[in-house]
């Protein structure tokens, strides 16, 4: 008997991601809750500018591509063209949390009922580790040598506290991939989301922590590690919101 | 008995597989390299495999199945 393969709904290709990025992890599960849900067919989701901006090849549904930090904007009008349909977004923190802060918040506060899968790694990947609004405090990146000063560039955007303010957001969870159990955990999270979507409950985000070993320049191991020591304390996983069990709770 | 495969043309020597396993069993094979150029993981001791999936879990790029 099978225990583990490939999901069906990632498609059989290679994925470009550096060794140990995990972006595959997540696709995965993303691919792993469109399968368990059975909702392949009537799924679009919407890919973003970033290193995953190429999961428009790796997932089997119906994708589109969306300008810089728009992609919540962009499953708007997919959505309200046809609420059958099932739809989501793949965001890098460059994407949601800088240029497409407006839509993100936006979207949420409009109780948009799509789905926002959000990958926050702490750095910009794709142009080559650059410090994005979501870079610790005397984090080392390509534009901050000597660590965030936060006495100049501010301190970093938390998007799950952040958006827990916003009535019109249905269900928020912050979870991480760097060991089993999280991992684990952040499957059922992210098939939740899409649960809330199908029955028509609205926004959800879930924040998603990821590693970047290249532009943080560690090993893959060593990187799963230090988003466990340093952004797990910065970022703590957990709910921030779930409008449903809060009203079941009443 | 559990049954580990690994797709070694996809596998791009991570090592994330290596590290979640409970029973240490999986190691990076030195001794071959793939078409891209990295070194696949591999089960040592297939016997002691107890079928958990935990490298599975762990790997980015869909390499493994595991049956039981």
């Amino acid at each position: 008997m099978i225990v583990f393969e490939k999901p069906k709904a990632l498609a059989d290709v290679k994925l470009h991601y550096c060794p140990g990025c995990t972006h595959g992890i997540i696709h995965r599960l993303v691919a792993e809750a469109i399968d368990e849900l059975g909702i392949e067919g009537r799924t679009i989701g919407v890919a973003p500018v970033g290193c995953s901006v190429f999961a428009y090849n790796y997932f089997n549904c119906d994708m589109v591509q969306a300008a810089h930090g728009r992609a919540p904007a962009v499953a708007t009008g997919v959505k309200r063209a046809d609420p059958n349909n099932i739809v989501f977004t793949y965001q890098g923190d460059g994407d949601l949390a800088a240029i497409g802060t407006a839509e993100t918040v936006h979207s949420a506060a409009r109780g948009e009922n799509i789905t926002v899968i959000f990958v926050n790694n702490a750095i910009y990947g794709m142009t080559g580790g650059q410090m994005a609004p979501t870079t610790l405090p005397g984090q080392v990146t390509q534009t901050s040598p000597y660590g965030r000063q936060v006495e100049s560039v501010g301190y970093p955007v938390k998007v799950c506290e952040l958006l827990s303010n916003v009535t019109g957001a249905a269900y928020l969870e912050r979870v991480a991939v760097n060991d089993v159990k999280n991992v684990k955990n952040a499957a059922r999270a992210i098939k939740k989301a899409f649960r809330y979507q199908l029955e028509g409950k609205g926004f959800s985000l879930i924040e998603v922590l990821s590693t970047c070993p290249t532009n943080w320049g560690l090993t893959p191991d060593k990187a799963l590690k230090w988003l466990e020591e340093n952004m797990m304390p910065y970022y703590p996983l957990g709910v921030y919101k779930d409008k449903y069990a809060e009203e079941a709770g009443k | 008995m559990a049954k580990v495969t690994f797709r070694e043309e996809r596998c791009k020597g991570c090592g994330l597989c290596v590290g979640a396993c409970p029973k240490k069993i999986v190691a990076l094979d030195e001794t071959k390299l793939n078409q891209q150029g990295h070194h696949p993981a591999k089960v040592t001791e297939p016997e002691k495999c107890i079928g958990c999936a935990f490298c599975a879990t762990m790997c980015p790029d869909c390499v493994i199945t595991v049956e039981r």
